[in-house]
């Protein structure tokens, strides 16, 4: 479970002050399916960068499944990161010079995992999505939507509990972008807490949750669709 | 590039060390072939402090002459006395000419300096002032006048003056700066005609034990002062103390290098550096993924480190291969310099390429470790 309060991130811009999170209390239940969407510049990103454990509060608490995570010092960060937290970025960011294979093995290979054990593993993922033949393909071998793949079969190879997406299709055609759309709310029917950032409405409508976001403020907050 | 620095590094500690060692090594053998137990007296005060004292009563040191050999001689403790006159003078046989040193001396040469003949004799003994008209020859002279044909016998012209031929040298090292096997040996007398000069070059005295040497040389000195109205206007050296002089000389030289070079290395560290920061700063956003996949500070530290530390050693490899053809070719080039580096040049090079790696590798690599994710992942930075 999440859960904010209060939660305020300030960011110092010149003798300007920004608030990309201004006093946002929220809680999401494991297993649950949100999408947040708002202008640009409107804290979508910086929210999820603060869920994620990337970035702290300025104020405010966070606390990820009962435990109070803005005291965890920046090692405990890393190690709960890497345990709870799949990160998806628009802009895939997967090691150039890495196959797919190594790309979903580093997340094990950061954690300490043994190497017989670690196999199984990706090659499992890989194959989950659809990726098997192209286990050996370094990034720019692959298409976008085969790349985000890969970036999912990683967010996923640690067994999170939250996958966090900022804009996962931004980068993709339609088509790709279903795909891509299609494995992780594959995931999330299998128990798995997701929150997507979208500017894309039809994206946006087809979680159960929807937040929306405005100067740093979540302004609204509703289940289902809107009448 | 990085490892190009890195590499000259290494290898310019190598080469410079295996430079000093070989020196000093060049100069020990030379001394070693100068025989042991030797007392070298030369003409001339070697003043180290003060006013020559000849330039105030307008005296020139006096010569050393057969006369004073012989006085030498008469020490007690003194086995052999060589006295040596040097000088170059065109030689030819069998219309072959060539310029070559030419060494006046006596008989006793051959002990004191530790050589051989190896075809014929050497310089007969007998009377010093008797002036015969026989030579000794360097195998290289050998070869070149005569060929493969006999020298034994032969007459050899050198300067306006007919010798013959009574051996040949063993080609063994060098003796007092001279290539035994480029030389050749005429009897001290026929050499003091041969370039119009009475003034020997060099005495050079065995003792009969390595204790008396101390003894000798200030017995030999007090002969000289008496024989010369009181003046010490000679130089009495001995071979130890010339060796410890220039073995603490070329240590210091060998020492020197490897410091110079040594800095080279550091030098290759600041490159590291730079190529760390570059690819630290290049892969920001691979820093911030890192992070953002649970990487603690110590992990991306360590990458960065181990990156730094690989290329420092290749660098160390790629600078011994070159430092070792360096050596090779020098070798191969001059043959007398025995070039090579000892083997604490090697660890030190080695040693310094990667701490030099590893501290300079440091600052970028923490500033790597200390990257924010957020901000290195959206490229902000
Ligand atoms: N590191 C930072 N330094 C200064 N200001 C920042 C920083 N990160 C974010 N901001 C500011 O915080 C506000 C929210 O940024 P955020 O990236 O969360 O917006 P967003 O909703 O994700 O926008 P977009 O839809 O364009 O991605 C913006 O005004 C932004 O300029
Ligand atoms: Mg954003």
């Amino acid at each position: 479970m999440i859960r904010l309060d209060k939660v305020c991130r300030l960011f110092q811009v010149g003798d300007q002050e920004v608030r990309a999170l201004d006093d946002v209390s929220l809680t999401i239940e494991n297993g649950d399916y949100l999408s947040v969407m708002g202008p640009s510049g409107s804290g979508k990103s910086t929210l999820l960068n603060v869920i994620g454990l990337l970035d702290r509060p300025t104020t405010g608490t966070y606390t990820l499944d009962d435990r109070e995570t803005t005291a965890l010092d920046d090692d405990e960060l890393a190690h709960t990161r890497a345990r709870r937290i799949g990160f998806i970025f628009q802009s895939f960011h997967l090691v150039a010079r890495m196959t797919a294979f190594e790309n979903v093995e580093l997340p094990l290979v950061l954690a300490g995992v043994a190497p017989a054990e670690r196999k199984p593993r990706v090659t499992k993922l890989l194959d989950d999505l659809s990726l098997t033949d192209r286990s050996h393909h370094r990034p720019d071998q692959l298409s976008g939507g085969q790349r985000q793949r890969v970036a999912i079969a990683r967010a996923m190879v640690m067994q999170p509990t939250v996958l966090l997406a900022d804009e996962p299709t931004g980068n993709l055609d339609h088509a790709s972008g279903a795909e891509v759309l299609a494995a992780i709310e594959q995931l999330n029917a299998q128990g798995i807490t997701l929150i997507v950032v979208t500017h894309d409405n039809e994206i946006g409508n087809r979680a159960r949750r929807h937040l929306r976001m405005r100067d740093g403020k979540v302004v609204d907050d509703y289940v289902g669709s809107r009448p | 590039m990085l490892l190009l620095a890195m590499g000259i590094g290494v290898a310019a500690v190598i080469v410079l060390t295996g430079l000093g060692e070989a020196a000093r090594r060049y100069v020990a053998g030379e001394f070693q072939v100068l025989g042991t137990r030797l007392i070298i007296v030369l003409p001339g005060r070697s003043e180290t402090t003060g006013i020559q004292p000849g330039l105030f009563s307008g005296e020139t040191p006096r010569d050393l002459t057969l006369a004073d050999a012989e006085a030498l001689r008469a020490i007690p403790d003194v086995e052999r006395v060589a006295p040596l006159i040097v000088g170059a003078a065109p030689i030819s046989a069998r219309g072959r000419e060539r310029e070559v040193p030419v060494l006046g001396t006596t008989a006793d040469y051959l002990a004191v300096q530790n050589t051989e003949v190896t075809e014929g004799q050497f310089l007969p003994p007998g009377e010093i002032d008797v002036d015969r008209a026989v030579c000794v020859i360097g195998a290289n002279v050998r070869r070149e006048l005569f060929g493969d044909g006999p020298a034994i016998g032969e007459s050899l012209r050198v300067g306006e003056r007919r010798f013959r031929v009574v051996g040949v040298l063993a080609s063994q090292g060098r003796s007092i700066g001279f290539d035994t096997q480029e030389l050749v040996i005429v009897p001290v007398s026929a050499a003091q005609a041969l370039f119009n000069s009475e003034s020997l070059f060099r005495v050079l005295v065995q003792t009969r034990s390595r204790e008396s040497m101390l003894r000798v040389r200030d017995q030999a000195l007090a002969v000289i002062k008496a024989r010369h109205q009181g003046e010490e206007d000679v130089t009495v050296i001995t071979q130890d103390a010339l060796l410890a002089t220039f073995d603490r000389i070329f240590t210091a030289l060998t020492l020197t290098l490897a410091g110079i070079a040594s800095i080279s290395l550091a030098v290759a560290g600041i490159l590291v550096m730079n190529v760390m920061l570059v690819a630290v700063s290049q892969r920001t956003a691979e820093v911030g993924l890192l992070k953002a996949l649970g990487a603690t500070r110590r992990q991306v530290l360590s990458l960065f480190l181990a990156e730094a530390l690989l290329l420092s050693l290749a660098g160390a490899v790629v600078g011994i291969a070159v430092g070792e053809a360096a050596s090779w070719f020098v070798r191969k080039l001059y043959p007398a310099l025995p070039l090579a580096a000892p083997s604490w040049a090697y660890v030190l090079a080695v040693i310094t390429a990667l701490v030099s790696g590893v501290v300079f590798g440091m600052l970028p690599a923490r500033r790597a470790a200390r990257l924010d994710p957020v901000e290195a992942l959206s490229g902000r930075k």
